[in-house]
């Protein structure tokens, strides 16, 4: 029982992988983050009206926290959801990507 | 005898290479010419701007090297000559249009978003995210003259008459009329409780009324200049509804005047709202998405709408005297702004996505012209230079 609520646990992780994100939807959803996300956040995500989005202002977040505010926002701010432009997948994915720091916007 | 005479010749020719070799683009430098019809179009991933022409639709120069422009904006000095230009990263640039070169170049704050220049044009304001606050420049040396600390989001800055600058705070939900007659010594009048989260402030362009939209409630504020009274305005003018998302913030600019009315974008609704002249709601006017800019022609009798994303591909054109939508335009993928020339016979539009600004004929709706920019965003005529709160 243990190990299968170990197992559980750790399946949330091996999504991201689940669902195969074209290179050019890779492509389509950094666009996303920098030009849109990037209208409050800053293009180069140091922020704006919106918080900045780097990987040590990101990293004090739990990831579902995370997850949840780019798909449903966060009420009480400007924060509005993009549950309709992605997937949570996809969401997960370009977490993924700001968590790790994204060498095409950090090169500009 | 023969021999210095060509040296001479020698020397001369020399000589006159020098200004072709001093300049970075050969076709353009410091060539006498006015600048009433020139502009700046920002290319906000390059962080570049590009100095561009209304009359002949050209492209002049192109100056890199500004920094993070992915949210810039621009004032003229008072002689049409200089753009002062504020970046993303807080960067606060003179630039030169006519010679095409950077005078000089600061870094006043770590995130900014706009700035004004005074009545006199003497001084330069610049309105930053962080630190929150308004840093006052001398306009001519770029010399830091004045800091005023907000410990807020400073937006909505704006030149006044009596050499002032008005802005609003968008985490305390205030308004600040700074006086600038003593440069170094500003004196600040606070208006507190506006509103909540005003996000952006435009002036009237007699400079009467400053009019701060608001994020955090259906309403705007009003702040008269003349009585120096602060009021709600359109309180509730959402009536209940459920508020859509919005992906991008409106910006409020003067030129949201137009014959007898006032026209802003409502928030969290895919309307413009129209204002009367006893600052009361007259019509709520359905649009394609949530409104972005919303643009009086210079002659007041259209006014042009842009939108956020999604609804980024589309421009619409309201008659003022029908309040109605008369036309739709789809200049193309991430329509960001317009500017309109100085007499409005044309509008100039910035295409992100399609990396190109598009020309249209304001009477007839045709294109007319377009031009290459990357991914270009703000555009900016120096007609701006004598325009109070532009």
């Amino acid at each position: 029982m243990k190990k299968l609520f170990t197992l559980l646990f750790f399946l949330p992780a091996l999504s991201v992988y689940a669902e195969d994100i074209s290179p050019q939807r890779q492509s389509e959803l950094l666009h996303l983050l920098r030009h849109d996300c990037g209208a409050c956040h800053g293009m180069t995500l140091q922020g704006g009206l919106g918080s900045p989005l780097l990987p040590h202002t990101l990293a004090i977040f739990p990831k579902a926290f995370l997850l949840n505010t780019i798909l449903d926002g966060r009420a009480g701010t400007a924060m509005p959801p993009w549950r309709n432009f992605l997937t949570p997948s996809e969401a997960e994915w370009l977490l993924e990507q700001m968590l790790n720091g994204i060498k095409e916007i950090k090169n500009k | 005898m023969k021999h210095s005479n060509w040296l001479y010749i020698y020397l001369l020719l020399l000589i006159s290479l020098v200004p072709t070799l001093c300049v970075g683009t050969p076709t353009y430098n410091c060539s006498l010419r006015g600048s009433g019809d020139l502009g700046v179009v920002v290319e906000r991933a390059k962080g570049s701007v590009l100095i561009v022409e209304t009359t002949t639709h050209t492209r002049l120069a192109k100056i890199p090297n500004l920094g993070d422009l992915s949210h810039a904006s621009v004032v003229y000095s008072r002689d049409q000559r200089y753009a002062y230009i504020f970046g993303r990263d807080g960067g606060l640039t003179k630039l030169d249009i006519l010679c095409g070169k950077i005078i000089k170049r600061v870094m006043q704050a770590g995130n900014s978003v706009g700035g004004a220049i005074s009545q006199d044009g003497r001084l330069i304001a610049v309105s930053n995210y962080t630190p929150g606050g308004v840093k006052v420049f001398d306009a001519t040396s770029l010399e830091l003259l004045a800091d005023i600390p907000t410990r807020s989001k400073v937006v909505g800055l704006v030149d006044a008459p009596g050499q002032r600058f008005v802005f609003s705070l968008f985490d305390a939900g205030e308004i600040w009329v700074a006086d600038m007659h003593q440069p170094r010594s500003p004196k600040i009048t606070k208006f507190k409780g506006i509103g909540r989260q005003p996000y952006d402030a435009l002036i009237s362009p007699d400079g009467r009324y400053y009019i701060a939209g608001l994020f955090g409630e259906d309403g705007l504020a009003l702040l008269d200049l003349w009585h120096l009274d602060a009021r709600r305005i359109l309180p509730n003018y959402g009536k209940g509804e459920v508020k859509k998302p919005v992906y991008k913030m409106p910006h409020l600019e003067g030129w949201a005047m137009a014959s007898d009315y006032t026209f802003v974008p409502a928030i969290g609704q895919h309307a413009v709202l129209v204002i009367d002249q006893q600052w009361q709601a007259l019509k709520r006017i359905p649009v394609y998405g949530q409104p972005v800019f919303v643009m009086a022609r210079p002659d007041g009798r259209f006014v042009w709408v842009n939108f956020a994303f999604p609804n980024n591909d589309t421009v619409q054109v309201i008659d003022v005297m029908s309040l109605n939508i008369v036309k739709t335009l789809k200049p193309g993928k991430a329509v960001l702004h317009m500017e309109f020339t100085p007499r409005g016979e044309q509008v100039w539009i910035s295409v992100r996505d399609d990396d190109r600004i598009k020309v249209y004929d304001t009477e007839t709706f045709a294109e007319v012209a377009t031009l290459a920019a990357d991914k270009p965003s703000g555009i900016f005529f120096t007609a701006r230079a004598h325009k109070i709160g532009l």
